[in-house]
């Protein structure tokens, strides 16, 4: 600053320049790196679909939307149909989501709303971002050698005595939906609780001040107050774990249990579109290569639909901040 | 337990406050120290808040007499760093004592923000809020009323009650967090410069309001508007900051009538700030 002023004194016919041809240059260039950075992600996201659905349309030709209500998964006869996987997938992430989303809410409030003094909140949020960090062939493992010995008894238990409710209509013989989902919950937990904490975090100061002013307890400012404030931000958090729950491969290949059926049983093992291509890949035959893509498709199909609707609802909780 | 004991305790006090006489003292708010962590913000404040009449609150901007304000319903535990070392008397007693729930402070001394607050719910549930988390049972639609009449918001919104309080202008949402303040019946209502975000007839149409408020309520104001103080408060308190190597400490000047603290200043401080030689 001291030089450009001293050097405006000493020379008297100094004056405003325009920019160098390198200036124009190297501004142009900056720009056409971030365009084609943009354009890249767009276009390889649209390729992507490209290919999938090109390597599926033999098998959209030949079972078309029967695909979607047909059970069966039959090499030899080949007949493929994903509704076992559409129920395993959606009936597993709903359960993950309400156990998951509840909890992950839940912690938001409590490392957000004062409860704990500062620097421990901090470590607190630092364990829960951690989970999001394991990888998830550890959280099938873990699946496997602690959370199906531990969840026998239980579901055993469960099954003898409430076995006419449908929930418990079967018993747990290993892998099955009810460790999926526990697994699954604890996966999708960091997502929603670091998603909803920037939800909390977003209620302006001056609405907390009016309810507490009004001599709210904090239960009160929270339920009546800061939870309705937030709660696109919130809802959105809850959309976008259950989008991470619907793609989440590794952990459920291990534990579903990997059976094509439709069963509300949450003993019973299950399958997801995930376990299915991850499972079935390796050894497939060309007819299906081709329905494992089309069921690929669907479950991008999915994805895409419940993460956009995530992204929505969270701008529309954006919008309203502005005003 | 705690709670429900010093309910009764407060509610007591209550009953004996009312039978003494009109000049009587509200809140008694003797202030040695008020720290954020480790940073003095409020030295040697003795402030009286006078039963039944608006007291206001002047100074230039870091005198601490929002600090203060906030200090006398608790709003500032709020904050976690805050520390306050003194005394704040109330219905006879301590509202700092350890036996004593901020909420309950809070609910008998309602305060008014500088922006206006409303919640995002209807305007009918705005007023109704207060009474709600006090479990009121009776006659919610006419306490309701009563309060927005009582904010001079009443014809403006009866026809709309079910809308957002956010929907309504600037000076509207501020007499409807009025009217929510005064909803649950508190004693003692705060104000934190509550024209300070509104226009000059925003601003006109609160003045008024506050010198009927001043008929049921006891009214503390902060303003960095000395012509507004000098309209609507009754006492004023004068507050300063002394800066030195950096650090800044409000404190209180002087207190008296609004007139005679005006016209004829004890201190030399004082005088200098109302002659408008420094901000």
């Amino acid at each position: 600053m001291k030089s450009v002023m001293s050097g405006a004194k000493n020379d008297d016919e100094f004056s405003p320049s325009a920019p160098s041809f390198y200036d124009v240059l190297s501004d142009r260039g900056v720009r056409w790196i971030a365009f084609g950075a943009g354009g890249i992600v767009v276009f390889l996201g649209l390729y992507i679909i490209f290919e999938i659905a090109s390597a599926a349309s033999p098998a959209i030709k030949e079972y078309g939307l029967r695909f979607f209500v047909d059970t069966r998964w039959d090499v030899s006869r080949q007949e493929f149909g994903i509704l076992a996987e559409i129920w395993g997938t959606l009936y597993s992430s709903l359960l993950a989501l309400l156990i998951g989303g509840s909890f992950g809410v839940g912690i938001a409030l409590f490392l957000s709303q004062g409860y704990l003094p500062n620097r421990l909140s901090q470590i607190f949020r630092l364990v829960v971002e951690m989970l999001a960090a394991i990888p998830s062939v550890v959280y099938g493992l873990w699946g496997i050698y602690v959370v199906i010995p531990a969840l026998r008894p239980v579901a055993a238990w469960l099954h003898e005595y409430f076995g006419f409710i449908p929930l418990f209509s079967t018993s747990l013989s290993g892998p099955g939906l009810a460790p999926a989902v526990i697994v699954l919950s604890i996966m999708i937990l960091p997502t929603v609780a670091a998603i909803s904490q920037d939800a909390f975090a977003q209620v302006p100061q001056k609405v907390k001040e009016a309810a507490y002013g009004m001599g709210a307890t904090r239960k009160q400012a929270i339920l009546k107050v800061i939870l309705p404030t937030a709660s696109s931000g919130v809802m959105g958090a809850i959309v976008l774990g259950f989008g991470r729950a619907l793609g989440e491969t590794m952990a459920l290949a291990m534990l579903i249990g990997n059976v094509n059926q439709v069963s509300l049983s949450l003993f019973a093992p299950a399958k997801t579109l995930a376990s299915l291509l991850a499972s079935n890949f390796p050894e497939a035959g060309q007819v299906e290569l081709a329905a494992l893509m089309y069921a690929a498709l669907a479950l991008l199909f999915i994805t895409v639909v419940v993460n956009a609707i995530g992204a929505y609802i969270m701008s529309l909780s954006k919008k309203q901040e502005a005003i | 337990m705690n709670m429900n004991a010093s309910v009764a305790r407060l509610n007591d006090s209550v009953g004996d406050e009312t039978q003494r006489n009109e000049a009587e003292v509200a809140i008694d708010a003797k202030i040695n120290s008020i720290y954020y962590g480790k940073f003095r913000a409020v030295r040697d404040s003795h402030v009286p808040i006078r039963k039944g009449e608006i007291t206001g609150f002047i100074g230039p901007s870091g005198c601490g007499k929002s600090t203060v304000l906030r200090s006398l319903n608790r709003m500032n535990d709020l904050i976690p760093i805050f520390k306050m070392d003194g005394d704040v008397h109330f219905m006879g007693q301590d509202i700092y004592a350890p036996s004593i729930d901020p909420v309950l402070v809070r609910r008998h001394i309602g305060m008014v923000f500088q922006q206006p607050n409303p919640f995002a719910m209807s305007i009918y549930d705005n007023v109704a809020f207060g009474l709600r988390i006090n479990r009121f049972k009776g006659d919610m639609d006419e306490r309701v009323e009563g309060a927005l009449r009582q904010a001079a918001l009443w014809d403006e919104v009866k026809d709309k009650l079910k809308q957002s309080g956010l929907a309504l202008s600037g000076g509207q949402q501020q007499r409807l967090c009025i009217a929510r303040a005064v909803a649950p019946g508190p004693t003692v209502l705060l104000m934190d410069e509550p024209c300070s975000a509104l226009d000059p007839i925003a601003t006109r149409k609160i003045e008024n309001l506050m010198h009927d408020l001043k008929e049921h309520y006891t009214v503390a104001i902060v303003t960095h508007n000395m012509q507004q103080a000098q309209r609507v408060a009754d006492t004023t308190a004068f507050f300063s900051v002394d800066i030195s190597d950096g650090q800044r400490c409000g404190h209180l000047v002087e207190m008296g009538r609004t007139n005679e603290l005006f016209e004829n200043p004890r201190e030399e401080l004082t005088r200098k700030y109302i002659r408008g030689e420094f901000s």
